[in-house]
């Protein structure tokens, strides 16, 4: 029985449908990674399993229990944490504070605690003191990723986290995902670059206006496939 | 020496304020609240202590001590059960329904307590005073200016040492992304609204011992405590200590030049603070 599940997930934001019947699958220890252009639901889906956007009850699974109509504080306490679009860090609190914060809701022991995320963003113990949204962009997006681990979460949500920010701190922030991986969190990763997401992906599902249109191994999806999913085949 | 002496009454004076605006700042500043009710809050608070010394003839600190963890519930309830399903993006529900929440308070404590008006008793306390370097201080002045701040000191540490101060501030921040973190947004502005009540019940107490109150006073104590939070700068808490003593200062050294002019002065200082510092004078918020 895979980890966490969506089964036919539907999502609105008021009349407006973005999610058109998703079903995707996260087994214990794996890595996927969904990929797709602007507006593809990418974003949704994630909003959908964190609990941001409540859906229909039995649309998502985790574990052994339904949990689509949970609100976001009930979901991270059962182990899914987040690395929202955009950071999102908190302006009033330190990048130290910024990352205690991630321990509100779960206090669950496990590898992550200030240590550890300090020696996995080595940057973050010199600018503990400093206001979390005073860092650079890959800064920032170091401390979103080590508040979501610092509940030791058994799924990590990472939204689009190479999103503007220059490919070399990209790789820096990438080189981070096995050692998550090794410690134990399963990881869905949202990403519009595509190589990136082949490389650090176990699966790959690749998604257009609301709908999965491919799914599979990096080894098994040719170019040519994961262009048409990516933007529609040509007529 | 009369006006070192007037400046003085005057910052004790802006104790009570801050007293008044400390809890009004707190609820604003984490859940971008704006409580109408306030200060018939603070009034009914008065008249809940004052419940309990007749009952029980303890003495009014005792009768507060009382009296704060019965403030402290109303506050989770009234958060939890009214307030909280108004809150969202449209400032104007909570407001109106904190307006509502004020008539209701006022005729009910009128209903309950008639319209005369009521003060605790402070016994010796009330006449007693201090000399300092040739002035004499009033040692209620000098005890509410001394819990005023204790109390931005104990919001302080709260807000900057402990687990629920971070919430807070993550909650004012961005509730939505707070609530990734595993909290519960309704929960924290219910934990913020006790706390503020507690506050609350604090300014009751020395409302009650320092001057006469009656049910429809509420109003103008909402009107300093706003006062003093927007001179100081909406959210910080230092800044409505600031606010309280600038206001306290101006009616007292209104009140010297002339006795009619004392509330007016208050009212000036803060059209002036407003006209060169629109913010305040130590904004926290950002919206």
């Amino acid at each position: 029985m895979a980890l966490l599940a969506t089964h036919k997930l539907t999502a609105h934001y008021g009349d407006f449908q973005a999610l058109f019947g998703v079903d995707i699958t996260l087994d214990e220890g794996e890595t996927i990674a969904i990929i797709g252009a602007n507006g593809a639901g990418k974003t949704t889906l994630m909003r959908s399993i964190a609990g941001t956007l409540i859906n229909e009850e039995p649309s998502v699974t985790f574990s052994d229990s339904v949990i689509g109509n949970r609100p976001a504080d009930e979901i991270m306490a059962m182990g899914i944490a987040m690395v929202p679009e955009g950071r999102r860090l908190f302006p009033s609190l330190s990048v130290e504070e910024n990352l205690l914060i991630g321990t509100y809701g779960r206090q669950h022991s496990g590898h992550w605690n200030l240590q550890t995320v300090y020696e996995l963003f080595p940057i973050l113990k010199e600018r503990r003191a400093n206001p979390g949204t005073a860092l650079s962009g890959g800064q920032q997006q170091m401390v979103a990723i080590g508040r979501a681990l610092m509940s030791n979460p058994r799924v990590l949500l990472c939204d689009e986290i190479s999103l503007g920010l220059a490919p070399v701190v990209i790789r820096d922030i990438y080189k981070a995902v096995p050692k998550i991986k090794e410690a134990g969190a399963s990881l869905i990763v949202v990403e519009q670059d595509i190589g990136q997401a082949m490389q650090v992906a176990d699966r790959v599902y690749c998604m257009m206006e609301g709908r999965v249109t491919l799914s599979g191994t990096p080894d098994e999806l040719s170019r040519e496939a994961i262009h048409d999913a990516y933007f529609g085949a040509a007529v | 020496m009369i006006w070192v002496d007037t400046i003085l009454q005057g910052i004790l004076l802006g104790g009570l304020y801050a007293l008044f605006a400390a809890g009004l700042s707190l609820v604003f500043g984490i859940m971008r609240l704006v409580n109408l009710a306030h200060g018939d809050l603070i009034v009914l608070g008065a008249y809940l202590i004052l419940l309990l010394v007749t009952m029980t003839g303890l003495s009014p600190f005792l009768a507060a001590a009382i009296a704060i963890p019965l403030m402290f519930m109303l506050g989770y309830g009234l958060q939890k059960f009214m307030l909280n399903r108004v809150l969202g993006d449209d400032i104007l529900p909570p407001l109106l329904v904190t307006f509502g929440l004020s008539v209701v308070l006022q005729n009910a404590l009128l209903e309950g307590f008639s319209a005369d008006s009521q003060r605790l008793p402070a016994g010796t306390l009330s006449t007693a005073s201090v000399e300092v370097a040739g002035i004499n201080l009033g040692v209620l002045p000098l005890l509410t200016f001394a819990s005023a701040v204790l109390v931005i000191v104990g919001l302080n540490q709260l807000f900057y040492r402990t687990s629920l101060g971070r919430a807070f501030r993550a909650t004012s921040d961005d509730a939505t992304t707070a609530s990734l973190m595993g909290i519960k947004p309704a929960s924290i502005f219910a934990k913020a609204t006790s706390i503020a009540m507690i506050i609350v019940t604090i300014a009751a107490l020395y409302l009650g011992m320092r001057s006469n109150f009656d049910p429809n006073i509420g109003p103008a104590r909402l009107i300093y405590a706003f006062e003093a939070v927007i001179i100081g700068g909406l959210g910080s808490l230092w800044g409505t200590l600031a606010g309280g003593i600038i206001i306290g200062v101006a009616q007292t050294v209104g009140a010297a030049i002339n006795p009619e002019w004392q509330i007016l002065a208050g009212h000036v200082a803060f059209l002036i603070v407003l006209l060169i510092r629109p913010r305040g004078l130590f904004p926290r918020a950002v919206d």
